[in-house]
């Protein structure tokens, strides 16, 4: 199967790889997906404590060309964002902006709920209730 | 010179060997007959193409001419020795032993062997990847008709103890089958020293055409027979029918005769080269082989890289580079490599593994290449990967709850 242009370029140079200090009250962090299963995602977003806007965004991805593109692609989207917009990003954005083939959906599924689980664990560590997911369908 | 791309995903398939095609050529459009046409010039010359590939073949096994069937394949042979076993010998029982890490075509046969009422026995292998001998012989029983144990593994390249296996097998008179796809041509493999009583193997292997292979069907010691599965003119001594693939035999032939050959030298060459990638490539941390290195063909090497993913790290230069990998993303039914579980890795390992498969036509500058850009891409990979910073971090990987999938 070959991959599309997007997912080579993501691959080859991908942005925002890198650890933010998850210790800070204003960094969120999320831990995704499982050794066993091929594809492990972690994502974190730095909050301006301010504005609440997402300022910064890093990834480090176990996984295959398509995990590590669309995480690549996610923190890119994330940056800039406030918290509420970042909740709208959806999979099939991802999909459809990588052009990601069937059997590679759940890569992207991987990169949503990584943003979920950021966008969480930023709320818990500032006293805000979780926000709870309906289960992700294709996993 | 470095000559791009690499291919170093022999096991799946080789090149054809040119003077192979050589030889093929006159048979295609000159010399076209049908080898079983008994009162035409046409179809003497194709039978003495065959008889003469034949020899070739049988004499590559240190076989007689008469016990080699000429198939389509490997996966041919692997259904014809097993299901035709089954049938010929089914008054005398309906028990086979195998393993689990034998090919899908051994295995799925012996599925079709359970749902049509026989017993099946799947010996696990150890780290190493081998068959216990001790094992084997507690689970043969009086309706054990069949031992089918590979000969060398496809993904691990791990070489089973063949000749101890046969004669635990001969001991309870029960037949032994290998699949030798892997191993003919590549080591020295002797039906009679060996024990062998059906072989399966096949040309696209061993730098012949594809579509073509041979059963090996012993005639002597036991005389062996099996019920055909192809039913038709009485072709391979009325065990597989249809008109023979004249071009492809001849091909098979040629490509049984160059192994013969050239073994002796191509090994040297090609073992020399392997070890040099593998001993660089262990250079890496948490990288480790996977199976035995002792008992092993000499042109493969499999390895897992901690924390990278397999498909992810071939990414990196498979525009340049042909490697196969055992990982769950290259398959479509997301499961990693049974092979490499069967020996005991956990999921994460076999995630992360990539096989080598050398051939004949491998170079040193292109092992030299691979061993460059495999490194550098695990490197890169890895300051990617959370697990790799974890692992750094002296995390215990394992102690984390991952969430379940
Ligand atoms: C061990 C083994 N058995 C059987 C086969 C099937 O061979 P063929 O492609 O000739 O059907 C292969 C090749 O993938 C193999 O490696
Ligand atoms: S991470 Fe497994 S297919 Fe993408």
């Amino acid at each position: 199967m070959a991959y599309s242009d997007k997912v080579i370029d993501h691959y080859q140079n991908p942005k925002n790889v890198g650890t933010l200090d998850k210790s800070q009250k204003n960094v969120g962090t999320g831990l995704v997906g499982a050794p066993e299963c091929g594809d492990v995602m972690r994502l974190q977003i730095e909050v301006d404590e301010a504005t609440g806007m997402i300022k910064d965004a890093k990834f480090k991805t176990f996984g295959c060309g398509s995990a590590i593109a669309s995480s690549s692609l996610a923190t890119e989207w994330l940056k800039g964002k406030s918290i509420d917009e970042a909740l709208t990003i959806d999979n099939m954005d991802i999909v459809e902006e990588l052009n990601l083939p069937p059997v590679k959906i759940h890569c992207s599924v991987l990169a949503e709920d990584a943003i979920k689980s950021a966008i969480n664990d930023y709320r818990v560590k500032n006293g805000m209730e979780q926000i709870k997911f309906e289960e992700s369908v294709v996993h | 010179m470095l000559k791009l791309p690499v291919y170093l995903d022999n096991n799946a398939t080789t090149p054809m060997d040119p003077r192979v095609l050589e030889a093929m050529i006159p048979y295609f459009v000159e010399h076209f007959g049908n080898a079983a046409s008994r009162n035409h010039p046409f179809g003497w010359e194709a039978e003495e193409a065959v008889d003469y590939a034949r020899e070739q073949v049988a004499k590559l096994i240190g076989a007689d001419p008469k016990e080699i069937i000429f198939t389509s394949g490997a996966t041919e042979g692997d259904n014809l020795a097993i299901k035709g076993v089954y049938e010929m010998y089914a008054s005398k029982g309906n028990h086979v032993i195998t393993a689990t890490t034998e090919h899908k075509a051994v295995l799925d046969t012996c599925k079709h062997i359970e749902k049509s009422g026989g017993e099946v026995t799947y010996l696990q292998v150890n780290s190493e990847g081998l068959v216990d001998l001790k094992e084997l012989e507690a689970a043969i029983k009086p309706t054990t008709i069949l031992v089918a144990i590979m000969y060398g593994n496809n993904e691990t390249g791990v070489i089973q103890p063949v000749k101890e296996i046969s004669t635990i097998a001969k001991k309870h008179g029960v037949l032994f089958f290998t699949d030798g796809t892997q191993a003919v041509g590549k080591v020295p493999v002797d039906v009679n020293k060996d024990g062998i009583d059906l072989m399966a193997f096949s040309a696209h292997k061993m730098y012949g055409p594809k579509g073509v292979g041979a059963l090996y069907v012993r005639r002597k010691n036991p005389r062996v027979k099996v019920t055909a599965q192809i039913d038709g003119g009485g072709h391979e001594r009325a065990m597989r029918s249809g008109t023979l693939n004249v071009p492809g035999i001849v091909g098979f032939g040629k490509a049984c005769e160059l192994c013969m050959q050239d073994m002796e030298s191509d090994t040297l060459r090609i073992q020399t080269m392997r070890d040099k990638l593998e001993r660089e490539l262990l250079k890496l941390e948490e990288a480790y082989v996977n199976g035995s290195t002792q008992h092993r063909l000499p042109h493969v090497s499999n390895i897992s890289f901690k924390y990278v993913e397999g498909e992810g790290l071939m990414m990196g230069f498979n525009k340049n580079i042909a490697v196969s990998s055992g990982s769950a993303c290259t398959s479509a039914s997301l499961e990693p490599s049974y092979v490499l579980k069967a020996l005991g890795l956990g999921d994460d390992l076999a995630h992360s593994s990539l096989r080598f498969g050398l051939g004949r036509f491998t170079t040193d500058e292109q092992i030299d290449y691979t061993i460059d850009k495999v490194s550098t891409t695990v490197l890169k990979l890895r300051e990617m990967s959370p697990l790799w910073e974890m692992y750094k971090e002296g995390v215990d990987i394992n102690a984390i709850e991952w969430a379940a999938h």
